[in-house]
């Protein structure tokens, strides 16, 4: 059943991407952005953890994941060294995405060459 | 000519793209991919027995790994230009722009090319994503306490 659900959310989110690329002039960029953006506005009240609960990694793959880790690594140091704990945790839970992202680009440009 | 009318002309004249068909392709796309992410957490977690939240960050880094090898192998765009948004918003997107840059720019150079450049499409995604984590902390923080 799980399945189900990570197919229709991670679907819909797509779909939303898809319908604001083809009705307006935004770029993929933008949209990547906006979505990183609505990500963690849905964390900071707790709605995120619920989809992530009901649809289980088809929440976690579209890149509204991506804020919903920032804010949820801040917060859990926010709880035990308050607000300055807001700048120490942001990056505790993503930090393995971007080191992955970082050093697989590195090492792999140095094998392929751009084709066009 | 006056720049309405030129306006007109090229809006007549831009291909235009089948929306219906655009949509379907990335609803269908985006769902296998979450259905993709959900096979890899419940594998790893079966096979390393480990918890559920770091078998999530094992199948992150390998679907990372994918876009960035597949971009590199060179036919990942062509899957971008048929499946669109179904294959941006996950974050193969973020890996596959991090490897185009990387690549377009290592032959100006390791520092002034590699270096400087890599973040060049995908650094937007982390700079709104902090500041506007930083903002709706604070926010959260004034309004639930913590």
């Amino acid at each position: 059943m799980i399945y189900l659900n990570a197919f229709i959310f991670c679907g819909i989110i797509c779909l939303i991407g898809q319908i604001i690329l083809d009705n307006t002039k935004l770029t993929p960029g933008h949209i990547t952005t906006l979505f990183v953006v609505v990500g963690a506005f849905l964390d900071s009240f707790d709605i995120y953890d619920k989809i992530v609960l009901w649809a289980g990694g088809g929440s976690l793959v579209p890149i509204t994941s991506f804020g919903h880790l920032l804010i949820h690594g801040a917060m859990d140091t926010v709880n035990n060294f308050g607000i300055m704990g807001l700048f120490m945790g942001m990056f505790d839970l993503t930090s393995s995405g971007i080191v992955a992202a970082i050093t697989f680009s590195f090492i792999l440009s140095f094998i392929f060459q751009p084709r066009d | 000519m006056e720049k309405s009318k030129y306006k007109q002309i090229v809006a007549n004249h831009t291909p235009k793209e089948n929306r219906l068909y655009n949509s379907l392709i990335s609803f269908i796309v985006g769902g296998a991919m979450g259905i993709i992410g959900q096979l890899l957490i419940e594998a790893y977690s079966y096979y390393f027995s480990i918890p559920t939240a770091y078998a999530s960050t094992f199948m992150i880094i390998t679907l990372i790994f994918i876009g960035c090898l597949f971009t590199g192998l060179g036919f990942f765009d062509k899957w971008v230009n048929f499946a669109k948004c179904g294959l941006i918003i996950p974050i193969t997107g973020f890996a596959h722009a991090m490897m185009s840059a990387a690549m377009e720019y290592r032959k100006e150079g390791l520092v002034t090319g590699l270096g400087s450049n890599m973040f060049k499409l995908a650094g937007s995604v982390i700079i709104f994503g902090v500041v506007s984590a930083y903002i709706f902390g604070l926010l959260r923080i004034l309004v639930i306490g913590g």
